[in-house]
């Protein structure tokens, strides 16, 4: 039976790994190479690498520190920020990478999602959506939560659904870094508008939210604040999912 | 030595690094010529069936590895490489595979319970014992990422299989060819020790 996964975000800044809320506020947390190291001693499910300044700054060491973990993590990664076009993704994948997250790319050139998919086949797209609650919509925002799109949830959804993505990855800004739980009425939303697997991000503060997350459709759980703060880690995560009936990865 | 085949599918970037990890000699080759040198070979493979065999023909490999085949030296097929020991593939259209394995490679069927393609960790059960793959005591999940499955002629090639909509085999062995679905280079603990064990065989068993 295919597994539910737990996957530990890391937020770049430069070379460095950061955290924050509400997508501001980021505090340095530590080294990539030595948190993926853990990880990888820990056995984490997948891991997904985002630089939060990419797609304002134009650059990215994405490459470069992906091509130093991989040397010593035998794991899937997934990496995004600032990606927008095919050559960007394929040296990505020859760094190491097996999935590119495409979120600002995707409102602001969403024929690269296709164009991803075409060459290096869907399982190697994630499609990223951020958003904020107002009222009873969701609102899309790109550029790290900085700029508001008119675009409404679902109808993204749908859209890059179409445009080949492999699976979709919804983060709640409201909920970023709170540790309140994920907003389930967003996952809700983009697990009812799309057959793709779903990974929520956004909110986990403890392991009861990680099993919120996939009652409501999740087949992944992203989180960050979960596991650098305080001693939680993805084997007692794994833990108390298998307790509660979710099948997890056995190392 | 352990030689990778680079026949222009994909990135081998993690599975050279898988291989040396385990502390074994490897090359990755794009000479066709260079075959006859290792002892054992990998054929890796990403993508389309149809253009990966026809990558792997128009770049000469097919005579060097029909040879060490035939010579009973080891060869490990991964994902789409597992699939190219086949005879034939029907992935847009159908196309010729190597028949080292006798079998056809079938689409899997795709629903909303397992949406295509199957990407992530699966267990993987055990059906007889392999040098390359035995799994006595507990299951140890495997990372996947792949949308056909390889569907063998004689149950007695089948070593090991998973489950995803239907059960289907994930590792195949006949002599001294074996064949894995998942990808042990991406599969932590278990996937290294794969790669252990293939690096350990002699190729009979």
């Amino acid at each position: 039976m295919l597994k539910r996964r737990i996957i530990p975000v890391l937020l770049l800044r430069g070379d460095r790994v950061v955290k924050g809320k509400q997508f501001t506020d980021y505090r340095d947390t530590g080294n990539p190479v030595m948190a993926t190291r853990v990880y990888n001693a820990q056995a984490a499910d997948e891991l997904l690498f985002l630089d939060i300044e990419a797609t304002v700054t134009g650059r990215s060491r994405l490459a470069e520190i992906l091509s130093r973990v991989s040397e010593e993590a035998f794991m899937p990664f997934a990496v995004g920020g600032g990606i927008r076009t095919k050559a960007e993704v394929r040296a990505l994948i020859a760094a190491g990478a097996d999935k590119v997250v495409i979120t600002t790319g995707a409102v602001e050139r969403p024929e690269v999602v296709s164009e991803v998919a075409e060459t290096f086949g869907s399982q190697c797209v994630i499609a990223g959506i951020d958003v904020r609650r107002e009222g009873n919509r969701y609102a899309v925002y790109v550029r790290s939560g900085r700029v508001r799109t008119e675009l409404e949830l679902q109808d993204h959804v749908r859209k890059l659904d179409e445009l080949g993505a492999g699976e979709i990855l919804v983060n709640s800004i409201d909920q970023d870094g709170m540790m309140g739980g994920y907003d389930l009425d967003m996952l809700a939303r983009a697990v009812e508008a799309t057959n793709k697997p779903v990974i929520v991000c956004g909110g986990a503060g403890n392991f009861r939210h990680l099993e919120e997350g996939l009652r409501a459709g999740a087949h992944a759980v992203a989180c960050a604040s979960l596991f650098h703060f305080g001693d939680n880690n993805p084997p007692r995560a794994r833990a108390y999912l298998k307790n509660v009936g979710f099948p997890v990865k056995t190392v | 030595m352990i030689g990778i085949i680079d026949y222009g599918v994909g990135n081998l970037r993690s599975l050279r690094n898988a291989v040396d990890h385990v502390g074994l000699d490897v090359d990755v080759l794009t000479d066709p010529e260079a075959l006859a040198s290792c002892d054992r070979l990998i054929l890796p493979g990403v993508g389309a069936f149809g253009s990966a065999a026809d990558s792997l023909r128009a770049r000469g490999f097919e005579p060097a590895l029909r040879a060490h085949a035939a010579a009973g030296k080891p060869l490990l097929g991964i994902c789409v490489g597992m699939q190219l020991l086949a005879d034939v593939g029907l992935e847009f259209g159908e196309h010729r595979g190597l028949g080292l394995i006798p079998g056809k490679v079938r689409p899997l069927e795709s629903s909303r319970e397992h949406p295509i393609p199957h990407v992530g960790w699966n267990d993987v059960k055990s059906q007889r014992k392999h040098p390359v793959f035995d799994v006595p005591k507990k299951n140890v999940d495997y990372y996947f990422v792949h949308s056909f499955y390889f569907d063998p002629e004689s149950p007695d090639d089948v070593v090991a299989v998973s489950e995803y909509g239907r059960i289907f085999a994930t590792v195949v062995a006949r002599g001294n060819i074996v064949g894995c679905q998942f990808h042990p280079e991406k599969s932590q603990a278990g996937g290294l020790a794969f790669l252990e064990r293939f690096a350990a065989w002699d190729g009979t068993c």
